[in-house]
């Protein structure tokens, strides 16, 4: 990791203030429709600028050798999308096992919309909602039981319950069905189950674990609208995933995490466009009578703003291919490496714009071994 | 890196606003008894069968059959009915928290759910283990019309019927929480063998089918049976029922009965707060 990162970050953070909350027209068109009949939103206008605020938070587990969570702070702010990337393993589930009163650090603070979830759990456990990465809903109960009784667990007032369970059926598309045992569900229902539950008690804050592991397009897109329904709603929402595509289309801003460290935190655009000398250029080249493979790369490496050349294998045979990162828009490149090419007596014949992608990102910061 | 926050953070409890201020941990709690009391209530009958099949057939065949035969002394009902009044009590309430436990924290994860609610974490714990002993005082309760269809009358004092009331549900407690030590310190793939060994010699020793006082001639078993909470609770109940049988000395049983509640609801809260948080 980049040294002095994060401390850029926190000071980012502490010098940005109040976040406007994105008006309704900056929501994907897919969310925009409107929130009718779904459940009441309530004004969180009047509530702390920050949802969550984590601050050096350490966690070590009995008879571990080492910290799970080496120090990790960050600060979610009201009304965001707030990504959490990290891989296996990297410590990811232990911060939201303890954002959600489940795992006691052992060293820090954590706060969700105001509430210190160490000395209050009970009090951090009626703002946050948790959708968990497996089903855990009730088997004795239907549908729409299920949401009825959580609902009482939180003290919603049973008329209010009712209206709102209904609502949410309907929205979440389970209406026809509600009267189902969860068992007889498909994977994607019995996550829009576990949506609509946690979102029966309206948690100014919900924490959504790996939700679309498993889903199939349709179900995955409908989790995108919901989330930029939510967020257009005010609620926050934190997401855990391994869906690089997921985050980046759905997060105002991106932690990434690994080795109990968090290594990244910014929205998506400015961490790959922190990618600098990532970006590449693939290129074919048909080559002059008499010229070396040494000689050409040669020639590439020396235009100004190229990093590296790299000469790949060439299953196909149908000439030399380079790979050259560049530090700039690759596409800038193409016309003084037809130049360089054409000056060694070959000739280009194919080009590749590699732009990086949040992907890019992530492997950089985490490597690529498999854990 | 360390932060320090220039923001304002104040409690938010702008969710559900005015609700709040009177909704507590106990209201909450009791939502979950209304739950677990909801899906039993569904299933009243199944629930039934459960818990009389067992002490039915025991009394049948040691109450019934065996006197009846003459293998068993004529009054031996009177040593049984009261020691099996403890076994349904205990065992019911062992088996409604060990086994749902195992599954809700392993397999089903539906606890889960509960443990998210606004109350505190031993709270839900405390739930389990009410909600077992009064389905147990049910199983307890349902003895006393069976005991009287199948023997024809059972050991009854007026006198004692409040003393008898409290003795059940220290019983149901009782099995309750050994069932909530079960439930968490076992793992999953051991359960059942543990429930298997377990269960049999709880049953065996616990002074249900015999006596205490009456063991002096067998020290060991006496000994063996005292270390069995169960033992003070078929004591207690054969003490106030049929004082004619010998028994145990009644405060004894009491005295005894609620330290190793006391105990047992410890190491069990201990061990539910371990699975609960990390």
């Amino acid at each position: 990791m980049e040294p002095g990162r994060q401390d850029r970050m926190a000071e980012d953070l502490l010098d940005s203030g109040p976040t406007p909350v994105p008006a309704v027209g900056t929501v994907p068109e897919a969310a925009a429709r409107p929130v009718t009949g779904g459940p009441r939103r309530p004004d969180r206008s009047d509530g702390p600028v920050l949802a969550v605020e984590v601050a050096d938070l350490h966690k070590r587990y009995p008879r571990a050798p080492k910290d799970s969570l080496a120090g990790v702070s960050f600060q979610v702010r009201r009304g965001e999308v707030f990504g959490f990337l990290g891989p296996n393993g990297a410590g990811k589930t232990t911060t939201i096992g303890i954002l959600t009163t489940r795992i006691r650090p052992t060293g820090g603070r954590a706060v969700v919309a105001g509430v210190d979830v160490v000395a209050d759990p009970v009090g951090a456990r009626r703002v946050l909602g948790v959708v968990p990465q497996q089903n855990n809903l009730d088997r004795s109960l239907s549908v729409r039981q299920n949401l009825l009784f959580h609902a009482s667990y939180h003290g919603v007032p049973r008329a209010e319950r009712i209206r709102l369970a209904d609502a949410l059926l309907e929205q979440f598309g389970l209406a026809d069905r509600a009267g189902g045992r969860p068992d007889d569900f498909s994977g994607g229902q019995i996550q829009r189950m576990m949506i609509a539950r946690a979102l029966m008690h309206s948690p100014a804050v919900l924490f959504l674990d790996e939700p679309s592991t498993g889903l199939d397009p349709a179900a995955r897109l409908f989790l995108w609208e919901m989330v930029a329904e939510l967020k257009a709603g005010g609620t926050t929402v934190v997401i855990t995933t391994h869906d690089m595509d997921e985050a980046a289309t759905l997060s105002d801003r991106v932690a990434i995490i690994d080795h109990g460290t968090l290594l990244a935190l910014d929205t998506p655009a400015a961490l790959v466009r922190s990618m600098t000398g990532e970006r590449t250029l693939d290129c074919t080249v048909e080559p002059g009578p008499g010229a070396e493979v040494g000689a050409v790369g040669a020639a590439l490496g020396a235009l100004p703003g190229v990093i590296r050349v790299e000469s790949l294998e060439d299953p196909g045979g149908a000439g030399w291919r380079f790979r050259i990162q560049v530090d700039g828009e690759s596409a800038s490149f193409v016309a003084p490496v037809a130049q360089a090419i054409s000056a060694t007596g070959g000739r280009l014949t194919d080009a590749r714009l590699g732009e990086p992608n949040l992907e890019d990102v992530f492997i950089h910061l985490t490597g690529r071994a498999l854990r | 890196m360390s932060t320090t926050t220039t923001e304002p953070t104040r409690p938010d409890h702008d969710t559900p606003d005015a609700r709040h201020l009177a909704w507590g941990p106990w209201q909450t709690g009791l939502a979950i008894l209304r739950r677990d009391l909801f899906v039993t209530g569904r299933e009243f009958p199944i629930f039934l069968a459960q818990v009389i099949l067992q002490p039915l057939f025991l009394l049948f065949v040691f109450g019934k059959v065996l006197t009846e035969l003459g293998y068993a002394r004529p009054g031996y009902e009177q040593v049984l009915f009261p020691g099996l009044v403890a076994l349904a009590a205990v065992l019911t309430g062992l088996q409604s928290t060990a086994l749902p436990l195992v599954i809700e924290f392993s397999y089903s994860n539906e606890i889960e759910d509960r443990l998210l609610a606004p109350l505190p974490t031993g709270a839900v714990a405390v739930e389990k283990v009410v909600f077992a002993a009064m389905r147990a005082c049910v199983a307890a309760a349902v003895m006393f019309p069976v005991g009287v269809w199948i023997l024809g009358s059972i050991p009854w004092q007026a006198s004692t019927s409040a003393a008898v009331v409290v003795m059940i549900v220290l019983g149901a407690l009782l099995g309750a929480a050994l069932g909530l030590i079960l439930g968490t310190y076992v793992p999953p793939n051991r359960i059942s063998v543990t429930l298997t060994l377990v269960l049999t010699p709880l049953i065996f020793t616990g002074s249900s089918q015999y006596p205490w006082p009456s063991l002096s001639s067998l020290r060991w078993f006496q000994v063996v049976s005292a270390l069995n909470p169960m033992t003070y609770v078929s004591e207690g109940l054969r003490g106030l029922m049929a004082p004619s049988v010998p028994h145990m000395q009644t405060w004894i049983c009491f005295v005894v009965a609620i330290a190793a509640l006391i105990v047992l609801m410890g190491v069990g809260m201990i061990g539910f707060n371990r699975r609960a948080l990390g």
